[in-house]
């Protein structure tokens, strides 16, 4: 088996798929057509009420009035407290990372501060790249704290309790301090987008050449199931290209979405995004007979990507077994990664999780692919 | 690893579900020559070529093409030979031109380039190489398929009914091509439905059911048929062929041109049957059965098609 034959047959069928593409003119319209067509339909937001939002603490001190507080904030239900730290930084890299979704901190003296009548400072640091995940939490705060505190104080120290507040809540929202949606929506539609076409048009390559009478030819020749895969697959990363380019021009022009980090660190996740959505869509198309079976598994997994990944709804705000199910879909880490690069700008670091999971996918599914590939008209 | 047989295949079955589309077929055919495929549709021609090739797994049997294991080694058979599927099977929307390249470019062709040009040229579809290959006539398609599967000089090619459909004069063009491909060496099976191109063959197998049911050369045929047969002329021939069909001891009756060709497997039985018969202006003479006679006589000895029920 020589390497340059490979290359030859890679490049004869990657050839044929380009020419094809580019001779489709209502396929190779609607590619371009779509993602600017959902990019206007969904750049409006959808929200909802998640609760059980993973919480960091930072504690300057352990005291009866702290303790209340913290018991006050876990009982409402919103924030689940997962990590109590006494190191001030550590807050700040477990937000980053997305590890948790707020980082409260209460600093030492505050229990002193407040007795004296001072009105300390209690910070909340939330994690609103996802305003629609943090915003009712963040709302509820001041009424949680101050509900703790009026049993706290009720006994020799009630006259501390009525208004105003004894102590000071100060908010800080992260990443997109307006909580404006679209920053979140927009970023999260280029994987939407990509998934949709790309899996689609990948989806009906091989069955296209058997519903054309053109696989027993092809099976004739000979080329290897990978050679025809790679072949095939590779021009819509092209394409792949020119929609992440048209996105990611509207979602500066039309939307204004900031873009904080590194710019070929989304390349890299877009990349792997992309060959990971072509070996589905490749997949599909060597389980079904027809080019209308290929159609109907592509949406089969396109629902629960829309709905399960965290763009219909905040991923948090899922039940566990919802969350297990989105944890294998590559949109769901593809948002984490565009989140975090373009909205926290995050660095390779805080990102490399979900590119992990996306190239496994991407060689999980291929590998099927090569297990159900076609070699004889059977 | 040359083999005494360019196929060398025995016993091969093919089932699809229950139905028994192949049932025992063994072919050993030499390298060099032509060898005519025939038998009515649906009889196995495709699926044994498919077979052969790598194409279709077998249920049973087993052989070697071109020296090759036709269950393991498909894809050195792929390499060496040329099959020309019973439908046009390239890519209609890329032009001629580019269904050319790209068969070349899988085969790894050495100066891709002028390979093609010489191909194109050789076609006489210089003019209109960047047409597509949808935009082609029947019998134009046809041609650009056998050169495109000869284009990289296979020891065998295989051709399914390369002339359906494909008018006398195109039809004459191709046998032209297949015989000087031949004389270059190539091994060839072609199945087909007539009877003149069968006539061009060194060997025919018949296939009946898939079965196989005659093999041999056009005279062996006709001898092993052991049909006789006369042929009348005169007038009125075609109301008097009415009154001949279902006579005993006439097998069948069928028209070759303006002659009537009437025949038996029973000398006795058919002379009688013709006495009885016997029509002032109407004169018989006894002729040597063509292969037509023999085909129309097994197809009618090899009866129903019963493979479902197997
Ligand atoms: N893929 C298939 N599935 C089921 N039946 C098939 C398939 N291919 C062929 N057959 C059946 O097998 C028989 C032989 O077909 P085929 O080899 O195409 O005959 P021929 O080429 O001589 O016309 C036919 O009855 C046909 O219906
Ligand atoms: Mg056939």
């Amino acid at each position: 088996m020589s390497l340059s034959g490979s290359v030859s047959r890679i490049w004869a069928v990657w050839l044929k798929e380009l020419i094809q593409m580019r001779r489709d003119r209502l396929t190779f319209g609607m590619m371009l057509g779509i993602p600017i067509i959902q990019l206007i339909l969904f750049g409006y937001a959808i929200n909802s009420d998640p609760k059980h939002l993973p919480t960091a603490v930072y504690l300057g001190e352990q005291t009866p009035i702290v303790r209340s507080i913290l018991q006050g904030l876990e009982n409402s239900g919103y924030y689940d407290i997962v990590v109590q730290t006494s190191d001030p930084t550590e807050g700040q890299s477990l937000l980053s990372s997305g590890k948790v979704a707020f980082v409260i901190s209460i600093p030492a003296g505050f229990t002193e501060r407040l007795v004296r009548g001072d009105r300390p400072q209690i910070l909340i640091e939330a994690d609103a790249s996802d305003p629609a995940a943090s915003s009712n939490a963040v709302g509820r705060a001041r009424a949680i704290i101050g509900g703790s505190l009026k049993r706290e104080l009720s006994g020799t120290l009630g006259y501390l309790a009525p208004t105003p507040e004894p102590y000071d809540l100060v908010i800080h929202a992260e990443y997109n301090p307006e909580g404006i949606t679209q920053y979140n929506i927009v970023p999260g539609l280029l994987g939407v987008i990509l998934t949709m076409t790309l899996v689609m048009i990948t989806s009906i390559a091989m069955t296209r050449e058997s519903e054309r009478g053109t696989m027993e030819n092809l099976l004739a020749m000979p080329a290897r199931p990978l050679e025809v895969m790679i072949g095939k697959i590779t021009p819509y990363v092209m394409v792949g290209a020119v929609q992440t380019s048209v996105i990611l021009l509207a979602a500066r022009i039309l939307f204004h979405v900031p873009f904080e980090g590194e710019f070929w660190l989304l390349l890299v996740g877009v990349a792997v995004f992309v060959v990971a959505n072509l070996a589905l869509g490749f997949t599909f198309s060597t389980i079904a007979k027809t080019q209308m079976q290929a159609m109907q598994l592509t949406f089969f997994f396109f629902l629960p990507s829309m709905l399960l990944s965290g763009f219909m709804f905040p991923f948090r705000g899922m039940p566990d077994w919802a969350q297990n199910v989105g944890s294998i879909l590559p949109l769901t880490h593809f948002l984490r990664l565009v989140r975090g690069v373009m909205l926290k700008g995050g660095a390779f670091s805080d990102v490399q999780a979900p590119i992990f999971a996306m190239g496994t996918f991407a060689i999980v599914v291929s590998m099927i692919a090569m297990l159900r590939y076609r070699r004889t008209l059977d | 690893m040359k083999t005494e047989f360019a196929i060398d295949v025995r016993n091969l079955v093919k089932r699809f579900g229950d139905k028994v589309a192949v049932n025992g077929v063994s072919i050993q055919m030499p390298y060099g020559q032509v060898w005519g495929f025939l038998g009515p549709n649906g009889s196995g021609k495709t699926t044994t070529i498919r077979m052969i090739c790598g194409l279709l797994n077998t249920t049973e049997g087993e052989g070697t093409c071109l020296g090759f294991d036709i269950a393991k080694d498909s894809r050195d058979i792929k390499i060496r030979t040329g099959y020309m599927t019973q439908r046009f099977s390239f890519w209609g929307d890329l032009t001629i031109r580019e269904n050319l390249e790209f068969v070349a470019r899988l085969y790894q062709l050495p100066k891709m380039k002028a390979k093609v040009d010489e191909t194109l040229e050789n076609l006489g579809l210089s003019h209109r190489q960047h047409q597509v290959a949808d935009a082609l006539s029947g019998g134009w398609k046809q041609r650009l398929a056998l050169a495109a599967v000869t284009m990289h000089k296979p020891e065998l090619l295989l051709l399914d009914e390369p002339t359906a459909g494909v008018d006398p004069q195109a039809r004459r063009d191709f046998w032209d091509e297949i015989h000087r491909l031949s004389s270059n060496g190539m091994t060839v099976l072609v199945s087909t439905h007539y009877m003149d191109e069968a006539e061009r063959c060194d060997r025919i197998a018949y296939l009946a059911n898939g079965v196989m049911v005659t093999k041999g050369t056009v005279g062996d045929i006709i001898d092993k048929s052991g049909l006789i047969t006369f042929t009348a002329e005169g007038d009125q021939i075609r109301e008097f062929a009415t009154h001949l069909k279902d006579e005993p001891g006439i097998e069948h009756v069928a028209y070759f041109g303006s002659a009537l060709h009437v025949s038996g497997m029973n000398r006795e039985h058919l002379e009688a049957a013709l006495k009885a018969k016997a029509r002032d202006g109407v004169t018989w003479k006894e002729v040597r059965p063509s292969l037509e006679d023999s085909f129309i006589a097994l197809m009618k000895s090899s009866g129903a098609d019963t493979r479902a029920h197997q």
